[in-house]
């Protein structure tokens, strides 16, 4: 293994790599900031250029482009609650509030640092644990897939704020409803399609989170006719300090740690991804934050979640950062692509005559050692790139409203039509963004809708897919020790406040 | 072209005009690169958003147009929606200013005609040619006891439920249908048997590699390389004859499973233009397969060549709608 770092360090630190990593990462972060380009649409335009270069050179500036469009999608989120692609929507949850609260550099530079030190963590394990690591994933079915999703649903308490638990229940169901449009995949017949065939693939994710999310926000901004307190907003915006106080970061670094291994492992799973991480990242540090009567006890400072916790944007950032790094374990040792980016990477990887398996590393160890090297390589690139650049993009929020609305807007139908040139997906982000201006003033949460909608679907073709595998039989939920462990979690998060009542209840009377 | 390709190793960013340069000055050596019954301008209606099969084909024989010198002016348009039905429905109606154009489509053209999914058929549209094709192919985990397709015909005679058969797309899709042709030959009915769909091909090959299932129908391009790596045996590819590019796969053909499918990759044009237009086309598309620059694009994304231009086109897509449609009522997903 060391012998392999050497020569993965060998390649990547030579002038000529080291530019392709600091284009790649500048690159990537330049289109993941504009709202719906993500990493898949920014690899997919390098790939052609790659194709002059040797491979590991290759892969290494993709790999740049790679983490610099994640970084990139994070800023659109917290900036204007626009997420530039789908693992970071968790990111907007608490980095908008916080950005809006006059915080933007700060939201920026903590989201920088988690994402850096995701990343970077993630490398090493990478490093650590890539050859046995694809075992795990391959001991995932169908079957834990499902508890996974499960167990992710069973967050959503988490998202609901104090006493708006049966809102956050409803809207949760309305997301596992909306996942059932389109064509179902076990009987390959179509659902609530209403006869539209551009309904037969369903209601595309970036979609669903810009209309409730980017467009509903600038639609609420415009409706809101308060002058007072936003001229108070804009003076307060122009403060772009990003100083992280010592003890902001020692209340970091554990969030940072536990999210990391989380997002990590979730990554490798070639069924999850980095969306499903950030969900599950937020959803366990919202869980385990301390509820109102002990936090008022602790501290008064402390931001609740979703008004601009700083954990809260914390945690998201590093799992994404974690799954992403996550994902190239299933890529480089099995050949599998868990995700659509990673299977545009795969796709590279092929045109350069390189197949990735379990023997790449035997065969190619150059490349396989250069392209981890090249991740955490690319990581401090990205710090050292983007932190001083955070105090002038921070300023965009300074921008008056009337010129700031338009843009949003803009950049979020433009975002939504670029990725599948077709304008029925900006009438029906319109229609969404609608309804959930009207669901938002009547205080429905908007994150449990999303959560339903990215788990139901897997949940659902995960379910019926163990349920074939079984011919029938339930005996699935226990037949295997991974699915067992995994139903027995489930059980114990879904019972768990009850049981905290009882034994409270059981405490009182002793 | 080497001049270039020299050059883009040395300066990433200079690639693009570098390469103009220098197909304008082996265009300026060479007049008679402009051939008269080319095209002048060839502009790629692609039915989809870009990264997808379609978008790689349309944008790869573009390259090799450009590279070869053939047609220096390539564009290209992403119009998706409809399973690929806006494009068609714009490519007619517009037809009088396409001139230029080819849309790219391959075999769901025809499944979902039938499904109903669009109005249109092939029919609507004048087809040029197939470019490409990838062959479907079973294969098993390399440590199965399955070594040839007679063997999973055995066991499920026994038991039609006893293999469970792992896809990329969803039911009633060609990875689906393959496989239901397969065992129709060996009279084992396919509505008893279990297909498990999978988001993907991807997700599909780790279906069976944790194990899950036991067989795998998927396109030859997915698979070929995992069972050059010693992970997975194919044991059938649903070619005519063994692959000149792949001697060592043995066909279904071979071992009395007369199963014939090529899930083509070809070009259309809108309907009603002057007919001397089409034939420029045709010969346009007839010569860039001919060139190295394409067998690069090819071998790159691991197609094989499947040539078919004009009436013999058409004739492949009548034979291959009559097959198909045939399947899904058996199977009952047509009435």
């Amino acid at each position: 293994m060391i012998d392999g770092l050497l020569i993965g360090l060998g390649t990547v630190l030579v002038p000529e790599n080291l530019l392709l990593v600091l284009a790649g990462c500048a690159i990537g972060t330049l289109i993941g900031m504009l709202p719906g380009l993500g990493p898949i649409s920014a690899i997919a335009l390098m790939i052609p250029v790659t194709y002059g270069l040797d491979p590991a050179s290759g892969m290494i500036l993709l790999a740049g482009v790679y983490y610099g469009a994640i970084f990139g999608g994070s800023t659109s989120s917290i900036l204007i609650n626009a997420p530039g692609i789908a693992g970071t929507v968790a990111t907007a949850f608490d980095g908008y509030p916080l950005a809006r609260s006059g915080l933007a550099g700060k939201a920026l530079a903590i989201a920088a640092y988690s994402s850096f030190a995701g990343g970077t963590l993630a490398a090493m394990f990478l490093v650590m644990s890539a050859p046995w690591l694809s075992d795990i994933a391959l001991g995932f079915q169908s079957a834990d897939y499902f508890l996974l999703m499960l167990l992710g649903l069973t967050l959503v308490s988490a998202f609901a704020s104090r006493g708006e638990y049966l809102k956050a229940l409803v809207m949760t169901c309305i997301g596992l409803m909306l996942a059932t449009v389109g064509t179902d995949l076990t009987a390959g017949v179509q659902r609530f399609t209403f006869g539209r065939s551009d309904l037969i693939d369903g209601i595309s994710f970036l979609v669903l989170a810009m209309g409730t999310f980017a467009l509903s926000e600038a639609m609420m901004m415009a409706m809101s006719r308060d002058d007072t307190e936003l001229s108070d907003l804009q003076s307060r915006l122009r403060n772009t300090n990003m100083k992280v106080s010592r003890r902001e970061a020692a209340e970091l670094a554990p969030v940072i740690g536990r999210s990391s291994v989380l997002g990590f492992l979730i990554g490798t799973l070639p069924g999850a991804g980095a969306t499903i991480a950030s969900f599950l990242a937020y959803g366990a540090e919202r869980r385990m934050a301390p509820t109102s009567v002990e936090q008022a006890d602790k501290s008064s400072e402390d931001t609740p979640f979703g008004e601009g916790n700083i954990r809260g944007l914390a945690a998201p950032e590093s799992a994404n950062n974690a799954a992403c790094t996550g994902s190239f374990v299933p890529l480089l040792t099995l050949g599998i692509p868990g995700s659509g980016t990673t299977a545009v990477l795969l796709g590279a990887l092929i045109a350069y005559g390189i197949q990735p398996g379990p023997r790449l590393f035997i065969d190619e160890p150059g490349v396989f050692w250069a392209v981890i090297i090249s991740m955490y390589i690319g990581n401090v690139f990205l710090l050292v790139l983007n932190l001083p650049l955070i105090p002038w993009i921070a300023r965009l929020l300074t921008i008056p409203r009337n010129y700031l609305i338009p843009i949003i807007v803009f950049f979020s139908m433009m975002g939504v039509y670029l990725v599948s040139f077709n304008t029925f997906d900006i009438q029906l982000m319109v229609i969404i963004a609608c309804i959930a201006v009207v669901l938002r003033k009547l205080s429905f949460p908007m994150a449990p809708l999303l959560l339903g909608f990215i788990l139901g679907g897997m949940l659902e073709d995960n379910l019926r897919r163990a349920i074939t595998l079984s011919d029938g039989s339930w005996s699935f939920l226990w037949d295997r020790p991974i699915t067992l462990s995994l139903t027995i979690l489930t059980v114990v998060a879904l019972l768990s406040p009850a049981l905290h009542i009882s034994w409270q209840k059981l405490r009182g009377v002793l | 072209m080497m001049v270039s390709a020299t050059l883009s190793k040395a300066s990433l960013c200079c690639v693009a005009s570098f390469q103009r340069l220098a197909l304008f000055v082996a265009l300026a050596l060479s007049p008679t690169a402009l051939n008269a019954e080319l095209l002048p301008k060839v502009h790629f209606l692609i039915p989809a958003g870009p990264g997808g099969g379609w978008d790689g084909t349309a944008r790869g024989t573009g390259e090799a147009l450009v590279k070869s010198g053939l047609v220096t002016d390539v564009s290209y348009e992403n119009l998706s929606g409809g399973g690929g039905g806006r494009a068609i429905a714009k490519l007619i109606e517009t037809a009088n200013r396409q001139h230029f154009t080819l849309m790219i489509s391959s075999t769901p053209l025809v499944v979902r005609s039938l499904q109903g999914i669009f109005p249109q058929n092939f029919r609507d549209l004048e087809p040029i040619a197939s470019v490409i094709a990838d062959y479907g192919c079973f294969a098993v985990k390399a440590d199965s006891a399955i070594k040839d397709f007679a063997d999973v015909v055995a066991r499920m005679r026994d038991n039609p439920r006893s293999i469970k058969v792992a896809g990329g797309s969803v039911k009633g899709s060609t990875d689906h249908f393959v496989f239901a042709k397969a065992v129709a030959l060996a009279d084992i009915n396919p509505r008893q048997t279990v297909y498990v769909a999978y988001d993907g091909g991807g997700k599909a090959m780790a279906g069976l590699l944790t194990g899950e299932t036991e067989l795998l129908s998927t396109g030859l391009s997915e698979a070929i390389d995992m069972a050059r790596q010693g992970e997975i045996r194919i044991i059938g590819i649903t070619a005519t004859e063994r692959l000149h590019d792949a001697p060592e796969l043995p066909t279904l053909n071979e071992q009395g499973f007369p199963v014939e499918f090529a899930n083509w990759r070809g070009f259309f044009a809108a309907p009603g233009l002057p007919k001397e237009r089409y034939q420029k086309m045709q010969y346009t598309l007839r010569k860039v397969v001919e060139t190295d620059a394409f067998d690069t694009v090819r071998a790159r994304n691991q197609w094989t060549q499947l040539y078919h231009e004009g009436s013999a086109f058409t004739d492949f897509l009548v034979e291959q709608e009559r097959d198909i449609g045939n399947l899904m009522r058996e199977l009952g997903f047509l009435r």
